[in-house]
């Protein structure tokens, strides 16, 4: 894991209660919730494509990623749109989150490098601690959370298979 | 010559390099073509003054670009076609092998020039030297010379000069009606695609939304849309569209080679190579075509002694041949080799697990087996096949451009390779059918028929489905288990049957909606290995629709035993 030497900004979202935060420069864009085609036999985080201007984007529902329950459609919640590193190429994405927060300018100071332990999430997707008044904010790796994913793809459709195949 | 328009020449060699890039390769194309051609009939004029004048123009172009050893490499051979176009040198055997071998050394230079390739400088001395002996002792044509360095102004103007000189003569050949033409980036052509597709998106919201508010002038000026969208939409699909025959003398090539390294003797023959396809179906053709055509060089073509043994000419023919059907263009690949062996394919099929040992088949459904990941019968691996990968691949990348891919075969008469194909990759006839909350498209061309699911035609048989559809029996999907989509479906069921590889199998879905125009969209990085779903297409509401890969949910479903057809 590369330390964080500068000062970025960071734009911060909730799932659940926690709050996480993005590099600003990966964000695209934050769209309200809109209708996501279900694209079938994928696993269940991969929520499926919205229609963005003319591209057919995937979303992915971070909770559930994360091991939370599924996001629930409600007021706040709404879709980041992401550019992430996939094999070297650029692809857009878009993160479902319950709500998102705002910008925040984190210097390196106020970052600290991710546990170890205690926390639910694989460490490989956190980049840091980030410190804002007496909370902490995870600041994720997002390439590195939608790099792992293409192989949680294939192999949760496979599992499936196996599963049905048997009885 | 002051330091000032010093550089601005050097400018210009360099923007010339630039233009001439894509001009050398066409050149290069050009002079393989003519020097095949001129294999085959030794004693006709026509390619031998096509390839001298190519070699003209490689020479002043290159001259002008300041490329020296391409310029008097290419000239050496120039002299050489001169001479025999006077009727001095005849040609021989050795001699077009040797040409051959000096157009690919010229590829060479020309690659480690703009496509970071290496070239063996003294193969290029070897080559000349050869030349030489050709032309030795013949009266040596004019005097040639090119300043060392940058060319001057004068060299360029001459150049130039040549070149038109050069140019001229194939446009002559192909009469005065010949169209001018302008090359355009390719990534240019490809955002005016998309910007008709989405245009064709928008148009489909706009006439739904006249529809609906029931105005009559605002319905009068979408149908005109309608209309002028549709005629943009073919126009544009054609600017893209490439005459097949382009990628035909790369096989010629291959023909060629492979049949010299394993000692026989075989015929490329070609019909229609003017039929027209998209540019990006002509690419992704390319490998597939090469690979089918090794097998039939390999496996099919048997050597002379064979042939002649069998009562067959000496000579094998394999004849590629495209055309337009329908909304579709076929290619095939057929050969007068020795067949599929039936047999062979049965017992390696046995043998791998593929099929029951009393299993009836007929032979269209056991040439299917060729196609499986691995599957070879060839008893010894060659440089060239038998190693088990190739007709998967072949299969996967015909898939993968929405084609179809048919096999027949007769015992000693030879095999015939059919591939189906769309024109374009970008739009699409689609037929729109809703599944739960979701909508899905089936490729129309597949689409033979609707008929409602009901309990009196329904009926299931040793866990399959199976529906009788005006006396006939017809395996049946049900997409949404296959999908495990949840909810409830509705009382009246509609079954879509499709032809897929001549077999008739049903997908039965909640509701058909109809026809639809359907701009091709990817699903990305993140979707690609999605198995029944090739795609997605957006509805006139902006939500998204998922594309039907047809032949892969049947073939999941027979895996499954679901459907056995």
């Amino acid at each position: 894991m590369a330390a964080i030497m500068e000062a970025t900004q960071y734009l911060t979202f909730k799932l659940d209660d926690e709050v996480f935060a993005l590099d600003i420069g990966k964000v695209r864009e934050v769209l309200d919730f809109t209708s996501i085609t279900k694209v079938p036999k994928t696993p269940e985080f991969m929520r499926g494509v919205i229609n963005l201007r003319g591209s057919v984007v995937p979303v992915v529902d971070l909770r559930l990623k994360f091991g939370m329950t599924r996001t629930e459609q409600l007021a706040h919640t709404c879709i980041i749109i992401v550019e992430v590193a996939v094999d070297g190429e650029t692809t857009v994405l878009g993160a479902l989150t319950d709500s998102v927060q705002e910008v925040l300018d984190l210097g390196p100071d106020h970052i600290q490098p991710a546990p170890k332990i205690g926390t639910r999430l694989n460490t490989e997707f956190i980049k840091g601690m980030g410190k804002q008044n007496d909370h902490f904010i995870i600041i994720l790796d997002i390439d590195k959370v939608f790099s792992i994913d293409e192989l949680a793809l294939v192999q949760a459709v496979e599992n499936k298979d196996e599963e049905r195949r048997d009885p | 010559m002051n330091d000032e328009s010093d550089d601005s020449m050097e400018h210009i060699v360099e923007k010339l390099r630039i233009t001439f890039k894509e001009e050398a390769y066409e050149l290069l194309a050009e002079l393989e073509a003519a020097l095949l051609e001129l294999e085959g009939s030794p004693t006709a004029s026509e390619p031998i003054n096509r390839a001298f004048r190519v070699l003209h123009t490689i020479k002043g172009s290159s001259g002008m670009c300041a490329f020296d050893d391409i310029s008097s490499f290419a000239h050496e051979i120039e002299t050489y076609f001169d001479l025999v176009r006077k009727g001095e040198i005849a040609v021989t055997r050795e001699s077009i092998d040797l040409t051959i071998l000096a157009s690919d050394q010229l590829t060479s230079l020309f690659d480690a020039i703009y496509r970071d390739g290496t070239a063996d400088r003294e193969r290029t001395e070897q080559i000349v030297a050869l030349f030489k002996k050709q032309t030795s002792g013949k009266k040596r044509t004019g005097t040639f010379s090119i300043p060392r360095g940058v060319a001057l102004a004068q060299d360029i103007q001459h150049g130039q000069a040549e070149r038109q000189e050069a140019r001229e003569l194939p446009e002559q050949r192909q009469g005065a009606g010949a169209l001018s033409s302008i090359r355009v980036a390719t990534g240019k052509l490809d955002s005016l695609v998309n910007l008709v597709g989405e245009l064709v998106t928008v148009q489909a919201r706009l006439s739904q939304t006249a529809l609906t508010l029931g105005n009559s002038a605002l319905q009068s000026i979408s149908e005109e849309v309608e209309r002028l969208t549709a005629d943009l939409r073919d126009n544009t699909m054609s600017i893209r569209m490439l005459p097949i025959g382009t990628t035909f003398s790369k096989f010629k090539r291959v023909v060629r080679d492979l049949s010299a390294e394993l000692g026989k003797e075989i015929e490329l023959t070609t019909d229609g190579a003017g039929t027209e396809l998209d540019k990006t179906v002509i690419e992704k053709l390319g490998d597939p075509l090469v690979h089918i055509i090794r097998n039939s060089i390999d496996h099919g073509i048997e050597r002379p002694g064979e042939r002649v043994a069998a009562g067959k000419p000496r000579k094998g023919t394999i004849h590629l041949s495209a055309l337009h059907s329908g909304a579709q263009v076929l290619i095939r690949v057929q050969d007068d080799g020795a067949g599929l062996a039936a047999e062979t394919i049965r017992a390696e099929a046995i043998e791998r697990g593929l099929l029951r040992a009393d299993a009836e088949i007929t032979e269209q459904e056991l040439w299917q087996f060729i196609l499986a990941p691995g599957f070879s019968t060839a008893k010894q691996v060659t440089g060239i096949s038998g190693r088990g990968v190739g007709m998967d691949v072949v299969k996967k990348s015909i898939d993968a451009i929405h084609g179809v891919l048919e096999i027949s075969s007769e015992k000693g008469a030879g095999t015939t390779i059919t591939l189906k194909l769309p024109f374009t990759l970008a739009i699409i006839d689609g037929f729109l059918t809703k599944l739960g909350a979701d909508s899905y498209i089936f490729p129309l061309p597949l689409v033979e028929e609707c008929v409602e699911l009901t309990r009196d035609n329904a009926f299931s048989k040793g866990g399959r489905h199976l529906i009788n559809v005006r006396g006939r029996i017809v395996p049946y999907i049900r997409l949404r288990e296959q999908f495990a989509i949840n909810g409830e479906a509705p009382l009246i069921e509609q079954i879509v049957i499709t032809n897929v590889d001549g077999r008739r199998v049903g997908l039965v879905v909640d509701t058909v909606v109809g026809q639809h125009q359907t701009v091709l969209k990817s699903l990305g990085t993140f979707y690609r290995d999605v198995e029944g779903i090739s795609g997605a297409t957006l509805l006139g509401d902006g939500t998204v629709a998922l594309i039907l890969d047809i032949p892969k949910l049947v073939s999941m479903a027979e895996q499954r035993r679901e459907v056995c057809v």
